[in-house]
């Protein structure tokens, strides 16, 4: 009897889940069909674009640069063990380009801009500024989903590109200005090693279904928010826990599929 | 906030974004080199291609000149057949030697090629005669140790 | 029965969020063309349903939702919304846009629903402001106004695009008494100012019987009594009496139902002694 229950439980969870999952798709599909006031009022998605990406500019940088030039010091130290010191550059450029660059930034993009999405539109929600606007016969869908849904997946990929080009230009500041190893070096086996394709657009790739998942993720914890400040708290908690457990699962799926067999 | 500050802010987040995937693209992924400029394809037979790969650099001279754009295994001569993409910038005599080389002990293999003095050059769809296979280490430890055995057996003869 | 004077009207309304407990059992009104309609009860007992089954928010179970001669219930998505743009709707708090100023506020409706040049919506925004007698806030920012201010900033905001019917939700609560009978007389003006009609959610009874023309009490999913502000100031109905005169207990109880005493308090010991 108990495993009766625990089974029935088990069950319940799973279909809650998939609905759950089957109204966060039927949600997408509503904010794409929204779109068009999003595209032919481009001022709505450029103040998104604004507080999505410009304000997530600083960290996004200082991080990059952080995390490559640790990346640099570590790989450098274990690196010259084998005389392959020189590979310094390609090991953070791979790592960055293939990985780190896509995931972290879309990580922090979660916690920076995923949350204060969210937590805005939660609020529009308790306040009611939503219900205003539908009875002033504006859909919020169109007028405060789909401007934000594409402000983020606009910024997310430039900011990974900035994130893994900042981690670059810190891995070279580390091996070449500090260290003294030479810069034809750096880049040529950078260069060498990094392919266009396989390295560079996969990475873009990456970024743009993170910006989606992230955003998506965010967007819709805002409309699915309890109106209290508790629900407000909580759905902010939601998108970072959800947005960065799924882009994990993305990114190895993706991951997968792209460099298997290289 | 005013909106022409919004404006030259988000202005500016674009253009630098896409210049670091411009970056990316040109200084670290080498795009230029490659993708875009125009190319042409030769075929090399080799009983052992090793560790090759695709994308893997076809080198002479130690310069790049191409890359590894297919590996398929003749069914008929069991011959492993690498597809190579060169840039059209360069021409190789007929005669060219393409060998499998290993860069340093742990380094990547790649595809070397050693020319001839052949006049005619090698021309879209051509297949490279001479080549020569990837040193296999194992193969090459236990000619090692077969001829040690043997010598030492001589040895005990005398 | 409704006839066209009535702007809108509920026809045997039944309404509930579940199933097994109604909300609304069977509610019948007429909100005339022109006049202020007061519609008060309890906490709870479903005034803002109907004013959200007049907005088209919800659907009712059973009977009809009429607003100028449409069917509401039967509406599609783009006649909802094609409806909504005449109709006001104020909200308890007033539910101001927090991320614009009280002139975006204002000129949201317009940038919405109309291709109206920009000097043009500045003199409207002017206008509407003026008429709630905060044009001299307009460039304020929306959390620098009392929740008196930001009721009429709301107001403004809803009869920006000339409705037909203005929905008032609680429009009296947590103001000051000088700001409640500012909003209070603003409303009766607007309504006979501009020839709209008004419907107001409310159960600040004192208030509300000085400026409406008909009132409506509900409890229990039903119309308890209606009439005439006269007439409920001397009604001899004992729940209006107590409505009106604010008593703690008649036929609205003190106590919510519930167990009787003795089971509550002593049910545990009655139930351990008996083992």
């Amino acid at each position: 009897m108990n495993i009766a229950n625990w089974l029935r439980a088990l069950g319940q969870t799973t279909i809650n889940a998939l609905a759950h999952l089957g109204f966060i798709f039927r949600f997408f599909i509503a904010v794409l069909l929204n779109t068009p006031m999003a595209v032919t009022r481009a001022r709505l998605t450029l103040r998104e674009i604004y507080f999505a990406g410009v304000l997530s500019l600083v960290i996004i940088l200082v991080s990059g640069l952080f995390v490559g030039m640790v990346l640099a010091l570590q790989g450098y130290d274990i690196l010259s063990t084998y005389g392959a010191s020189d590979s310094v550059g390609v090991l953070v450029a791979m790592a960055m380009l293939r990985e780190l660059g896509p995931v972290v930034a879309a990580l922090l993009f979660a916690g920076r801009a995923g949350s204060a999405i969210t937590a805005e539109i939660g609020l529009m929600k308790a306040t009611d500024q939503l219900l205003a606007m539908e009875m002033m016969a504006v859909d919020p869908l169109a007028r405060v989903a789909a401007p934000r849904f594409w402000g983020g997946v606009i910024s997310m990929p430039l900011l990974a590109a900035l994130f893994s080009t900042a981690a670059i230009f810190g891995a070279y500041v580390i091996t070449v200005q500090l260290i003294g190893m030479d810069d034809g070096a750096f880049w040529g086996n950078m260069q060498a090693a990094v392919d266009f394709r396989m390295d560079v657009l996969n990475s873009v790739i990456k970024s743009i279904v993170f910006a989606v998942i992230v955003t998506l993720t965010a967007v819709f914890e805002g409309f699915d928010t309890e109106p209290t400040a508790e629900g407000v708290s909580s759905a902010t908690t939601r998108t970072v826990v959800h947005a960065s457990l799924a882009i994990l699962a993305a990114d190895f799926i993706m991951t997968i599929f792209m460099f298997r067999g290289v | 906030m005013q909106r022409a500050t919004i404006d030259l802010w988000v202005g500016i987040f674009v253009a630098i974004g896409v210049i670091s995937l411009v970056f990316l693209a040109l200084k670290v992924g080498n795009l230029m080199t490659w993708s875009n400029a125009p190319s042409y394809r030769v075929e090399a037979h080799f009983d052992n291609i090793g560790g090759l790969k695709l994308r893997a650099p076809v080198k002479a001279a130690g310069v790049v000149v191409g890359r590894v754009e297919n590996i398929t295994l003749d069914s008929v001569s069991y011959e492993a057949i690498a597809t190579l993409n060169i840039d059209q910038r360069y021409r190789f005599s007929k005669d060219t030697i393409a060998s499998i080389l290993t860069s340093g002990l742990l380094g990547e293999v790649y595809v070397g090629f050693d020319v001839g003095g052949d006049e005619e050059t090698l021309k879209d769809g051509d297949t490279i005669i001479k080549t020569q296979s990837a040193v296999i280490l194992e193969k090459l430890i236990g000619q090692f140790m077969l001829n040690q055995a043997s010598s030492l057996a001589q040895g005990d003869h005398k | 029965m409704p006839s066209s004077d009535d702007i809108a009207s509920l026809n045997d309304v039944h309404f509930g969020y579940v199933a097994s407990r109604p909300v609304l059992d069977g509610i019948s009104m007429r909100i005339p063309r022109g006049k202020v309609v007061a519609i008060m009860g309890g906490s709870g007992c479903g005034k803002t349903t109907i004013l959200r089954l007049l907005a088209g928010q919800m659907r009712p179970d059973k009977g009809n939702v009429v607003f100028d001669r449409q069917s509401v219930p039967r509406l599609s998505k783009p006649e909802l919304y094609a409806m909504r743009r005449r109709l006001g709707f104020l909200f308890q708090f007033g539910a101001l846009f927090t991320d614009m100023s009280v002139y975006e506020n204002v000129a949201f409706p317009f940038r919405e629903h109309t291709d109206l040049s920009e000097e043009l919506i500045h003199d409207l925004v002017l206008m509407k402001l003026n008429a709630v007698g905060l044009r001299g806030a307009a460039y304020s920012r929306t959390n620098e106004l009392s929740g008196g201010m930001a009721r009429r900033v709301a107001l403004a905001r809803a009869i920006a695009l000339d409705p037909l019917l203005m929905l008032y939700d609680e429009p009296f609560t947590g103001l000051d008494p000088i700001s409640l009978s500012v909003v209070g007389q603003l409303i009766r003006r607007l309504n006979d100012a501009l020839g709209i009609s008004s419907v107001l959610v409310t159960h600040d009874i004192y208030q509300s019987l000085k400026i409406v023309d008909y009132v409506y009490f509900v409890g229990e999913g039903r119309i308890l009594a209606e009439g005439t502000p006269e007439a409920i100031r001397s009604s001899t109905d004992p729940f209006v009496k107590q409505f009106v005169n604010g008593e703690e207990d008649g036929p609205v109880p003190l106590h919510m139902k519930a167990l009787p005493l003795a089971t509550d308090f002593l049910g545990r010991a009655i139930e351990e002694r008996a083992q």
